[in-house]
């Protein structure tokens, strides 16, 4: 079996995985009590028009809401599949097109926090592991501890007070007025950007701090180690040609979770600090029952976690050849 | 190890025989000793896991008696002490020891025509131990209304406000931080309790059920625990709390956010119990109990399930924080518990605008809670975790 064969069935898992997801993703977005037309018939009343219960069936029927379960969510699903992701109820629009407005602005904001995380979560860990039991690791390891335990969103208001005091105005949203048109707009936006890029990474990188400084202690210890040392080989070189090798396995494998870890931190956050990402609106629409759009976003924010693990189990059999052998033995 | 006896000593007095004697027995305990004990023994050397298991029994020990403890009720409010800073808690009136009291807060305004309180030092409102305050039922059983400390009004001039003391400062309504905290941690920290519990019930059935038989059910789960873990935490929690119908119960309200929390950790756990199942089914005492004759779900529940209970223990520990962070966030959106109920994430919903925080800032102490809580359960949880391999 060659890497194409292991790419291809690592494909294949994830296009089962998907399929299940917009299964639950559309069992959830039913699960409310009452549907879009129970709310447009409230709405009418409320306006004083007079709506009989034939008009109620009439309605169902005309957006397909009579119809069983499993044939609604086929409907939904050949939707997704050819562009027609559904109207949201709330701003009277496509739910692709209210996706795309914000998707730019949460990939942006994923991706600069995920390279930021391994920028400061790895060399960190390096060092934390080389100097074991030092102050520097001790307070490295005690910080990895208070930024696993605080909430996102408390953070997130922290540093915000944090700011306001220091600057005396309230760093909110993510685009100066007029948006970003020279180079002080630019600096601007760099500096609202630092806020939400340290409050969502910091749960990944103090998680990836104490993944990475255990694996490097436990190859610390190992035999070849010692070997190495005797041979008289550099500390440096044992630590980045030598030992690296073995904690990139679980740098690599943590890239799903860790896609996963920043939509979670990126939505509460996002509602906090106001940005314009799907956060917010995917809490809009949760609270207006505007399900198609919160539907949307779920199995969007669901298939970027898969699309994470794929390209990392994809990496890691790259870099690391044991792992595709030993699936082969099983 | 123990250290060893001394050899070659021949005058051994009578003390130091006993001592020995003594040493042997504890050696002798140590050997025969069952694994629970020596995990233990292990845990309580972990001197961090020692002070959060402490620190976790007082906050639970604070829930179970909340209404007793706190000096009022979760609804009791006060227009006067809207928004009031912590009181200050004297020793001295007009320089004489009277023993703890507060002076009355009186409402006045800055030079920028903004609300300040003022204490009224004329008269001292001592607190007072065994108060008559609202009533409350304590563990939903006993009514009283007797509570720990509170001001006595006795001197109160007829028609004021009554004097309160409230250590942590007041919120928006007026009411008692203090108390609220403490009412409210009746359903921060059980959710996570409850909720543990629920995915480790689903998780030994459905990760056992995976492990044991194989094959295509195996498969099947497989998929299943992959498609929930693919999900982002917060978005699903938040999709899944948005179904709650508005206008239930609190008590539903409570149950259906448990479950909620609890969907959303098994998947992890039963990866664990799988993994745990495959190395466990080839060993030989399985092999022998199937010839004798033992059904699968005795093998499973008997035989299996004592083999990974430490790791799983482990695993429930750590699996709490992130429960307490979940409970907390969604009320903290307004999707979990909702008033009249309060858990911490409900009290911080008053810090989503940076002027509440900055003009009140004590309205943060429930961050406090909320840390302490997920720090210990994460510092117990790595001592379990040390401890769990006592052979080591």
């Amino acid at each position: 079996m060659d890497n194409l064969g292991y790419i291809i069935k690592r494909l294949g898992l994830a296009a089962v995985t998907l399929i299940l997801i917009s299964f639950a993703v559309f069992f959830i977005i039913q699960l409310p009590p009452g549907d879009f037309v129970d709310t447009m018939v409230a709405n009418m009343i409320r306006q004083g028009e007079v709506v009989t219960q034939e008009d109620i069936i009439n309605l169902k029927s005309m957006y397909g809401l009579d119809r069983p379960f499993v044939v609604q969510y086929f409907g939904w699903f050949k939707g997704i599949l050819t562009g027609n992701w559904g109207t949201s109820y709330y701003y009277n629009q496509s739910v692709l097109v209210k996706i795309k407005e914000t998707l730019g602005t949460t990939l942006m904001i994923s991706f600069v926090t995920l390279v930021f995380t391994y920028i400061i979560a790895v060399p960190i860990a390096i060092y934390s592991a080389k100097h074991q039991y030092s102050i520097g690791d001790y307070i490295v390891t005690f910080i990895g501890f208070v930024g696993l335990a605080v909430p996102h969103f408390l953070l997130a208001i922290l540093l915000m007070y944090v700011s306001f005091r220091l600057t005396g105005k309230p760093l909110m949203g993510l685009f100066p007025e007029g948006g970003i048109t020279d180079w002080p707009s630019f600096l601007e936006f760099l500096k609202r950007l630092i806020i939400p890029v340290i409050v969502i990474s910091t749960s990944g990188a103090c998680g990836l701090i104490r993944r990475v400084r255990a694996q490097l202690l436990d190859e610390q210890g190992k035999p070849y180690v010692l070997c190495l040392r005797a041979k008289g080989v550099t500390e440096r070189a044992i630590t980045f040609k030598y030992a690296m090798r073995q904690v990139l396995n679980p740098i690599v494998s943590g890239l799903g979770g860790m896609i996963s870890g920043i939509f979670n931190g990126s939505t509460i956050t996002a509602i906090v600090l106001m940005l314009p990402t799907q956060g917010p609106i995917l809490l809009k629409a949760l609270q207006t029952q505007d399900v198609y759009l919160s539907g949307g976003i779920l199995l969007i924010s669901a298939s970027l976690v898969v699309i994470g693990n794929l390209i990392s189990d994809i990496l890691l059999a790259v870099l690391d050849p044991r792992i595709k052998l030993l699936e082969e033995i099983k | 190890m123990m250290g060893l006896a001394k050899h070659g000593d021949l005058n051994l007095t009578a003390r130091e025989l006993k001592r020995l004697e003594k040493e042997r027995l504890k050696q002798e305990k140590y050997f025969t000793a069952s694994q629970w004990r020596l995990m233990w023994r292990k845990l309580l050397r972990h001197r961090l896991a020692v002070i959060s298991f402490v620190l976790i029994a007082l906050l639970y020990t604070g829930a179970l008696f909340a209404g007793f403890i706190a000096p009022y009720g979760l609804e009791d409010y006060s227009g006067t002490y809207s928004n009031a800073p912590p009181s200050k808690i004297h020793f001295f009136h007009e320089g004489e020891f009277v023993g703890p009291f507060v002076y009355p807060y009186e409402i006045a305004y800055n030079e920028f025509w903004e609300k300040v309180f003022v204490e009224n030092t004329a008269q001292p409102y001592p607190i007072k131990l065994f108060v008559k305050g609202s009533p409350y039922k304590l563990f939903g059983v006993f009514k009283s209304d007797v509570h720990l400390f509170g001001v006595d009004n006795a001197n109160l001039p007829p028609g004021k406000d009554e004097v309160r003391v409230m250590l942590f400062g007041a919120d928006q309504l007026g009411r008692d931080l203090f108390s609220r905290i403490l009412i409210g941690s009746q359903v921060s920290l059980t959710v996570p309790l409850l909720g543990t519990f629920i995915s480790f019930v689903l998780a030994v059935v459905i990760g056992g059920v995976s492990g044991y038989f194989g094959g295509l059910i195996d498969t099947v789960i497989q998929r299943i625990i992959e498609m929930i873990s693919s999900f982002p935490t917060l978005p699903l929690w938040m999709a899944l709390s948005a179904a709650i119908p508005p206008g239930i119960t609190v008590t539903r309200v409570y149950i259906l956010i448990t479950i909620i929390m609890s969907l959303i950790s098994w998947p992890g756990l039963a990866r664990t119990v799988r993994s745990r199942f495959l190395s466990l089914r080839e060993e030989d005492f399985v092999l022998a109990a199937r010839i004798a004759g033992v059904s699968n779900f005795k093998i499973i529940i008997k035989h299996l399930v004592p083999g990974f209970m430490s790791y799983l223990i482990v695993d429930l520990t750590l699996g709490i924080p992130g429960m307490i962070l979940g409970e907390t966030s969604m009320s903290f959106l307004g999707l979990g518990m909702r008033p009249p109920a309060t858990s911490w994430g409900v009290l911080l919903q008053e810090c989503q605008s940076v002027h509440n925080i900055a003009n009140h800032p004590w309205k943060l102490i429930p961050v406090l809670f909320v840390g302490t809580a997920v720090l210990a359960f994460n510092f117990l949880g790595d001592g379990l975790r040390d401890a769990a391999d006592p052979y080591k």
